[in-house]
């Protein structure tokens, strides 16, 4: 017997009970269901939200796996025991074993964490409210690893996925009915609630926090940190990496957002697929160069002096930008998000271009929130039924007058 | 026959729950979320609302049949802002470091809607004895709502009851905090203030499927 037709059975068998959406849930997680109906005419497609989830989940994987070997090797770089990689993406000092061990066994718990408490807070509520389990956590669950730090405490993840889970997506009606991008809600609560493991210079590199306790305990051991890019741009310090480290993700900094090249490779097999909208990720793309680009105008007309304690950010071209931080992971992967984007195409490019805009803009004016990305979309998803509101109203407006122009 | 009829039990326990100023009206809220960081500074604050709410109603019913109407709004401002001075005054004279934390927010409860509204709604029509019962009852709701969070607020955010350290001491490591526990910084700020208010009128609502409205 195999597994299909084994839930099959226990599908049967809680039919009509209390917990038949949790078995009707793993029953149809990977397979089709096999009943069909019996009458009338129906249109079958596809592409439905657990194919359009599977679809987002394998564009990620890719950063899932870089974030693994990124994870090891910053640790081995930190501690001195590896020589920086220079140049290639194919690096024989990246790519070792050694290194995807260290991230495997530091981000499949966080992995585990947040599919593990998310879809326990989904089957709870779909048992409570007598629904069918909802898709929307698939996606969610494999972005919060992604987007936290690889020291981040496991505890800390789980509160902060059930906050999000509950807070972000069940009160407002469960997936589709959310206002704000529950992993973003997730990530902006651990931000505020746990500010020490969400910025600074210990929490990116595996182990670093751990090193300090131990050398303050008395162990005879040097200090390991490791700051990201914009971190130190805030601070004015000098960034030690090129721009080729950047782009590639050989870098510090959450654990899937580094690598700009997979996510861009994740990004166009989105496109290529139609599941993510091009242009909310073209137009976050261009309002982040505008807003950079005047920040480097400013810069180049001399208003901005080097004692300014905005310098360092503003001064940092503008195609920079689009590859330090999460920039490039929030555009791809959560600006896109259907249910809290703008949903006219009109409003897309609005809202993207707004996303981009606001992140240059938090970035280099607040540089306590250096990552102004989660907070724009944050903002953005908030206005984005208003954007849809009005670019509808117009369209009205638009066709009213056209009807007049031809009854008159 | 004991002290309160059933009528004026009533007037008492029914803003506790089924129509609690916050929960229920919504009114009051600014304070809520503004003081109840500390559960120290919610329970002064509930005190202090239902010492002028208490004492208000009962002045404003005594004059409701020599207040000309058309100036009511002003004699009630009048009422309210002589007993939050004095309120004020006390504070300042036997707790001074408390009256810091509300700093303005002593004197905000001129404005709030909950003390205007049962001037408006109760006192301006009821005797003096009812009116008393029912201001001091509204600022139990009140009172309840922001102690309920003020608990939560404190306890989770700083990791202490009343100034008690009760989960151990974050800087010496001790209690919970030996095993990596952390307090959590959300909880101080005035948003997470608004999302306890909105789970306690999740919880009400879902106990009492009466209170949910279309």
């Amino acid at each position: 017997m195999n597994l299909k037709t084994r839930l099959h059975i226990l599908k049967r068998k809680y039919r009509g009970s209390k917990w038949a959406p949790a078995f009707n849930a793993l029953h149809t997680f990977l397979y089709l269901p096999d009943e069909t109906t019996h009458n009338g005419t129906h249109i079958k497609v596809a592409d439905d939200l657990k194919r359009t989830m599977n679809t987002v989940i394998m564009a990620m994987v890719p950063c899932l796996i870089f974030g693994m070997f990124n994870a090891g090797y910053q640790h081995n770089l930190a501690v001195g025991d590896i020589q920086a990689v220079a140049g290639s993406f194919f690096s024989s000092e990246f790519w070792t074993l050694d290194n995807f061990l260290i991230g495997f066994w530091k981000i499949i718990p966080l992995v585990i964490v947040s599919y593990g408490v998310g879809l326990g807070i989904e089957f709870l509520f779909a048992i409570i409210k007598k629904h069918e389990v909802e898709e929307g956590y698939l996606v969610t669950g494999m972005l919060v690893p992604l987007i936290v730090p690889v020291d981040i405490p496991l505890w800390m993840l789980a509160v902060a996925v059930a906050f999000g889970v509950v807070i972000g997506k069940e009160v407002f009606g469960g997936t589709g009915m959310n206002i704000l991008n529950p992993a973003l809600t997730i990530r902006a609560f651990l931000f505020f609630a746990y500010p020490t493991w969400m910025s600074g210079d210990k929490v990116w590199v595996e182990g670093a926090v751990e090193r300090t306790n131990e050398i303050a305990a008395g162990a005879n051991l040097d200090a390991i940190s490791g700051e990201t890019i914009l971190g130190s741009l805030a601070q004015g310090k000098e960034v030690a990496f090129s721009t080729w480290d950047m782009f590639m993700g050989f870098i510090p900094g959450s654990v899937g957002e580094t690598s700009t090249l997979l996510i861009l490779l994740g990004g166009l097999f989105l496109i290529f697929a139609k599941i993510g909208s091009w242009r909310i990720m073209l137009s976050s793309v261009l309002g982040a160069s505008v807003m950079g680009l005047i920040f480097n105008q400013i810069v180049d007309a001399g208003v901005i002096t080097e004692t300014s304690k905005f310098y360092s950010l503003m001064s940092t071209p503008f195609w920079e930008h689009l590859i330090i931080g999460g920039f490039a992971f929030g555009t791809v992967f959560m600006a896109t998000d259907p249910v809290t984007a703008s949903q006219t195409n009109k409003g897309k490019w609005y809202y993207g271009f707004l996303i981009g805009f606001i992140s240059i803009l938090i970035r280099v004016f607040n540089p306590a929130y250096p990552e102004g990305v989660m907070l724009a979309i944050l903002l953005m998803n908030v206005f984005a039924p208003t954007i849809d509101y009005y670019v509808i109203q117009g369209n009205v407006k638009k066709r009213l007058k056209r009807l007049k122009v031809k009854t008159a | 026959m004991g002290l309160l009829s059933k009528k004026d039990t009533k007037l008492i326990t029914d803003p506790l729950a089924d129509n609690n100023p916050i929960t229920i009206q919504v009114l009051g809220i600014c304070s809520a979320l503004a003081i109840t960081a500390q559960l120290k500074a919610s329970i002064v604050m509930a005190v202090s609302v239902m010492a002028v709410l208490g004492i208000g109603n009962v002045v404003i019913s005594l004059m409701r049949n020599i207040i000309p109407s058309k100036i009511r709004i002003i004699v009630q401002l009048v009422v309210v802002a002589a007993l939050v001075i004095i309120v004020d005054q006390v504070l300042k004279a036997y707790s001074y470091e408390l009256s810091k934390t509300l700093s303005v927010f002593v004197g905000l409860i001129i404005t709030n809607c909950i003390i205007m509204g049962r001037f408006e709604a109760f006192a301006l029509a009821n005797g003096p004895w009812r009116s008393f019962l029912d201001g001091i009852g509204n600022a139990a709701g009140y009172g309840l709502i922001l102690v309920i969070v003020g608990f939560f607020r404190e306890l989770l955010g700083s990791g202490t009851l009343l100034g008690f350290k009760v989960l151990g001491d974050p800087i010496e490591k001790t209690g919970l905090y030996a095993i990596g526990y952390e307090n959590n910084g959300f909880m101080l700020l005035s948003p997470m203030a608004l999302i306890v208010v909105g789970i306690i009128i999740w919880v009400q609502r879902s106990r009492n499927k009466a209170l949910i409205e279309d």
